[in-house]
């Protein structure tokens, strides 16, 4: 008992580490996918890891014992089809084996069939528009005047000071925890690309092509991401926000919306 | 074996009448592989200090958040030249500068097999840099879409935007020319009894090379042609609103842009197999494999295009297509890694400059080869493309992976070309500064592509600070350093004099010419002794 609340309270200082604003990983994401896509990383992660260690491991010997200085003489074998083989073969049973998980993932994210509701992103230079298609609200979400005020040139303003500097929008994205959404993309000019690293979405926003991407959000919370695909000058500056609410709260947002749009 | 070449020479001697012209007309009507080799490395290291400025400039602005010192406009500006320069004004020029000067030399050629158009393909270099350079001073600033050059945005190009489609298309000509040249030099012109298993690895990565580059340059040369047609003459193959499809461009680029990573990184495997040996004394292990897993490589560099392009909305066969294919790719360059490492394996290794540089090669090319395992997995790569994982992954193969190749190369063979040892010590300080600067610059940016930081903006949340701030003390690090390359050149002619051979018994026959090596070389063919070969 006393053990498990230990590591839950250690599970609890990991996962605020996670969470502080500097990060050295993926992020594990809030959905069963992005937490799949985070497995699938350090999974090819810890395979390199190993392949380093050894082929590093056998030249860092070979560099320190097959020195002339330390009276190494060289020897004169050119090639071993044994050797070959092996080094051939086991790269590609490593390969399958990353390959097959990797293969299920992906069939997974393909599946968009039945979604609770769809969300059209129009991507604009440089805004995002978003259309809930069930409920018929609208809006363009933009960098807030906060972070649009800071990031001038000159602007006398210290980005230090500004909370989530670039990363800060007027009207984030709302969706309901556990539904299944589907996100439909396309663009008004050029291509961009709608990435949320925590749905580990990443769809490229293209004009006169509708792209889509789906995610059942575990957590609710506040979640940030930027357009990731070179989209003009304002291209580091159209930050996404979504937040994801308890569905109570979804359709109190609604609601709020209906009555905004009829006054 | 020895005595015939030499021999060769002392009677070619003779004929003084064969010098070459003195002055500016030595060098702009040069048809000498040597002389036009030299040209292209001199041009290639100007390219190189052109695009590290606009690195600094990059570096300078991302060390801290906020803006500093440029506009997000000119930001993309240089991102988009740095590029642009450093891929096809740096890094290839720099390997058609060394196979012009060593591959006749490797397999006992006098020259090249097509000496005028050699010429033109190297002049038509600074025109077209001419070109691309002065798209700066235009209404409108230099191209500022990406190299990648992705419709609909690069159509928003101002006036500079027919000078680069002109200026790539002219760098195309070049690179078909120079590389039907080296294909007609190596299959028509190499020493009676080398047979092409027996060529060095340098002439094989580098005929492979040329095919690539004859294969996917024209198909380049189109995909340009056709966003100059969209914006001048009313086609629409890329624009939507005319029934076009933007992802189209991106499939026919990266048909040419991923055999064109290869184009940048087998020349540099080349390299390293020629250097390896030599300071490990002891022959390249599995030459005939090295030799197959390169051909792998170029056959597979043609179908994972599409590795670039997860997030277009692709067909889930289409992703396992070339998730599949992109991941075979790493049994081949596994195999040339595993090689090289046999082949120090119970060798006698010494550490001159050349050797260091290819050590670090072997080293920091596999880190970026592992990065690109990773990026190979579909799922994955939807969290890295785009971001500074990218970054760090293409910095790591091209520059302590080719850029590394290219001066391991260049102070391998800088005796043969001088006639002088360079200065042993400031080129192991070069290396030294260089390989520390360059872990600091790229090290860090694969943590801030993981943590989610886009490429290609001037400016990032402040959470991205202290990693920015360390690649950018790297980068000015790095750029610096390379001041010392320079210093080694420019006191080179003060070294000991070099022997023919240079190195500690090297094999090959660019070593049984004298050192520095005369304007024409192997005017009769020379005879392979069972010591120059290979085997």
């Amino acid at each position: 008992m006393i053990r498990k609340s230990f590591l839950s309270a250690l599970g609890l200082s990991l996962a605020s580490t996670a969470n502080a604003d500097w990060a050295l990983n993926m992020p594990k994401g809030i959905t069963d996918l992005s937490l799949e896509t985070y497995n699938l990383h350090m999974m090819v992660f810890w395979w390199c890891v190993a392949i380093g260690v050894v082929v590093f491991g056998v030249m860092i010997i070979s560099l320190f014992k097959h020195r002339k200085s330390k009276g190494a003489e060289s020897a004169k074998f050119s090639h071993s089809t044994t050797a070959e083989v092996i080094w051939t073969t086991i790269p590609v049973v490593i390969l399958v084996l990353m390959a097959i998980p990797t293969a299920e993932t992906m069939v997974k994210i393909e599946d968009s069939r039945n979604p609770d509701m769809s969300i059209v992103v129009t991507a604009y230079q440089w805004k995002w528009h978003y259309k809930y298609q069930d409920s018929g609200i609208e809006f363009y979400s933009s960098l807030a005047r906060s972070s649009v005020e800071a990031r001038r040139k000159e602007s006398g303003i210290d980005p230090l000071e500004v909370e989530n500097y670039l990363l800060e929008v007027d009207h984030p994205v709302v969706v309901p925890k556990g539904a299944k959404v589907r996100l439909l993309f396309t663009s008004n000019d050029v291509i961009h690309s709608w990435w949320m690293p925590d749905l580990s979405i990443k769809k490229d926003a293209i004009p006169g092509i509708v792209n889509e991407a789906w995610f059942v959000a575990n957590e609710a919370g506040t979640y940030r991401g930027q357009c990731a695909e070179l989209c003009g000058k304002d291209h580091g500056y159209m930050p996404i926000v979504v937040e994801v609410v308890e569905p109570a709260a979804y359709d109190a947002w609604v609601n709020s919306h209906d009555v905004e749009q009829e006054q | 074996m020895n005595n015939d070449v030499n021999d060769a020479h002392v009677s070619h001697d003779e004929h003084t009448d064969h010098g070459p012209p003195k002055g500016i007309k030595r060098w702009l009507f040069s048809t000498n592989h040597k002389d036009i080799g030299t040209m292209y490395l001199i041009l290639s290291l100007v390219m190189f200090f052109v695009g590290g400025a606009m690195a600094m400039i990059i570096r300078s602005e991302l060390a801290i958040p906020g803006l500093q010192f440029v506009h997000p406009e000119f930001f993309n500006q240089m991102t988009t030249m740095h590029a642009l320069i450093m891929v096809f004004g740096a890094v290839m020029p720099a390997f058609v500068g060394l196979a012009n000067w060593m591959i006749p030399l490797m397999i006992g050629a006098p020259d090249m097999a097509l000496p005028r158009m050699n010429n033109w393909s190297f002049w038509i270099l600074p025109v077209a840099f001419g070109l691309l350079a002065s798209t700066l001073f235009m209404p409108g600033g230099a191209p500022a879409g990406g190299w990648t050059m992705y419709p609909p945005l690069v159509l928003q190009t101002g006036d500079a935007f027919p000078f680069l489609i002109f200026s790539v298309h002219l760098l195309g000509i070049s690179s078909i020319m120079g590389a039907i040249n080296i294909i007609v030099t190596v299959i028509n012109m190499r020493a009676p009894d080398m047979s092409l298993l027996k060529m060095p690895m340098f002439v094989w990565t580098w005929l492979i090379t040329a095919y690539l580059l004859l294969a996917v340059m024209p198909v380049f040369a189109g995909a340009v042609t056709m966003l100059l047609t969209d914006q001048f003459f009313g086609t629409s193959f890329f624009l939507a609103a005319g029934g076009g499809d933007p992802v189209m461009f991106q499939h026919i680029f990266w048909f040419f842009g991923h055999p064109e990573v290869y184009i940048m990184i087998l020349p540099a495997f080349g390299v390293v197999s020629e250097i390896i040996p030599v300071f490990s004394r002891k022959p390249l292990f599995g030459h005939d494999s090295m030799v197959y897993a390169a051909s792998c490589i170029a056959f597979l560099s043609f179908i994972v295009w599409a590795h670039h392009m997860f997030t277009v909305g692709m067909p889930l066969t289409g992703q396992l297509f070339f998730m599949f294919a992109t991941m075979l790719i790493a049994v081949p360059t596994g195999v040339k890694i595993f090689n090289w490492v046999a082949t120090m394996w119970r060798g006698s290794m010494t550490f001159e400059t050349p050797m260091l540089f290819s050590l670090a090669f072997v080293f920091l090319f596999t880190i970026g080869g592992f990065s690109g395992l990773m990026l190979a997995i579909a799922p994955a790569d939807v969290q890295y493309h785009d971001t500074y994982f990218v970054v760090a992954h293409f910095h790591y193969v091209l520059v302590p992976g080719s850029v590394f190749a290219i001066m391991a190369g260049v102070y391998f063979w800088l005796p043969k070309w001088t006639g002088h040892m360079y200065n042993e010590k400031l080129g192991k300080l070069h290396f030294w500064v260089s390989t520390i600067f360059v872990n600091i610059t790229f090290f860090p940016m694969h943590f801030l592509g993981l943590a989610g930081m886009p490429r290609r903006i001037p400016d990032y949340s402040t959470q991205f600070a202290d990693f920015n701030t360390i690649a950018s003390v790297g980068a000015i690090g790095f750029g610096l350093s390379q001041l010392l390359f320079v210093g080694v050149l420019l006191t080179a002619k003060n070294g000991a004099k070099a022997t023919t051979e240079v190195w500690d018994h090297p094999h090959g026959l660019e070593w049984t010419v004298p050192s520095p090596a005369p304007h024409h070389t192997f005017e009769t063919p020379p005879k392979l002794s069972s010591a120059d070969g290979l085997h």
